[in-house]
């Protein structure tokens, strides 16, 4: 009778509480982690910011797994596969309107800084 | 177990199954909304118009409160999810409680610290970068008071109505809702918050 419903539930083997307490205990190192090296600042600034994305990356990963057992799942993995063309979409996406707005940045404002700069000459 | 309650149990199993994956599908349409707000936020981030910039703006040890306090309700939520399977009522109600005012803690600081910005005069009128600041954190923000909502009436249900497969089908949801806003919340600390005061 207690184990009735993990017997027809997807997730079963994964959700243990050693499970969640492991994703909570590297979760809560990661965070520590990323927080003190910008509060000691101990980088230089492209540095830090690298170590830190990755440092998130790295806890999502963690969550992903321990917190909602992605990648756990049995045959097809429906939900890794729609995981993956999220990602996919959000790289397009993300990375497409930053490459776009950069450039736009780039080749834009300078002409508009040479056009206020027009009248002291 | 007899042939009949077999089928039952295939039944329920099937349900819960394409439940949880269309729940899923909602859930990755949300990653991609929080996507274009991130890229949105990075791409204003300078545009202050001449008002305050976020290294002057934010508080690194009164987010990682908020941050440690929404892990802290990710784990309890995750317990209560156990417990709900165990079919333990008063332990579920009893994580998920924690669960509830854990969130609701996180989402006081939250209010507080956009209270205290808007009181300052910087609203997201001021300037492009806080009008992203906002609308991204905001978002988050509506997503736990939501979530906050559903952990209410899902325990008024568990509650009244016991926990039923149904209920916990619903729990399972839910979990994963509040999982998600937690990875959401790691990138907003660690994208605007620890980035703001480096750059």
């Amino acid at each position: 009778m207690t184990d009735e419903f993990d017997a027809i539930e997807p997730h079963s083997k994964n959700g243990t509480l050693t499970s969640y307490i492991i994703g909570f205990l590297l979760s809560l190192v990661l965070t520590l982690a990323a927080y003190f090296l910008v509060e000691k600042q101990w980088f230089d600034r492209w540095t830090l910011i690298l170590v830190i994305t990755a440092l998130a990356i790295v806890q999502m990963i963690v969550q992903l797994f321990f917190f909602l057992h992605l990648g756990n799942e049995s045959k097809p993995r429906w939900n890794l596969h729609s995981f993956l063309f999220m990602a996919l979409v959000v790289v397009v996406l993300a990375g497409g309107s930053l490459w776009i707005m950069y450039s736009l940045d780039v080749r834009v404002m300078p002409a508009a800084n040479i056009n206020s700069e027009m009248p002291h000459d | 177990m007899t042939k009949s309650v077999t089928v039952y149990h295939n039944a329920h199993k099937e349900v819960t199954e394409r439940t949880i994956l269309g729940f899923w599908h909602y859930i990755m349409s949300d990653c991609i909304l929080f996507a274009t707000l991130f890229v949105t936020y990075a791409v204003l981030h300078n545009n202050t118009y001449g008002g305050p910039t976020s290294r002057q703006l934010f508080d690194l040890p009164y987010v990682l409160t908020e941050t440690l306090i929404l892990l802290t309700s990710s784990l309890a939520c995750g317990l209560g999810l156990l417990e709900a399977r165990r079919r333990d009522k008063n332990k579920t109600m009893i994580f998920f409680g924690a669960t509830f005012l854990l969130g609701l803690a996180f989402l006081a600081l939250e209010i507080n610290e956009f209270y205290h910005l808007v009181q300052e005069g910087n609203s997201w009128q001021k300037s492009a970068f806080l009008s992203a600041y906002f609308t991204l954190v905001g978002t988050h923000g509506l997503h736990v008071a939501s979530g906050l909502l559903w952990i209410l009436v899902l325990m008024a249900q568990a509650w009244f109505g016991g926990l039923t497969w149904v209920i916990i089908k619903r729990f399972m949801c839910l979990s994963l809702f509040w999982h998600f806003l937690d990875i959401v919340w790691i990138f907003i600390f660690t994208l605007v918050y620890l980035m703001g005061v480096i750059l």
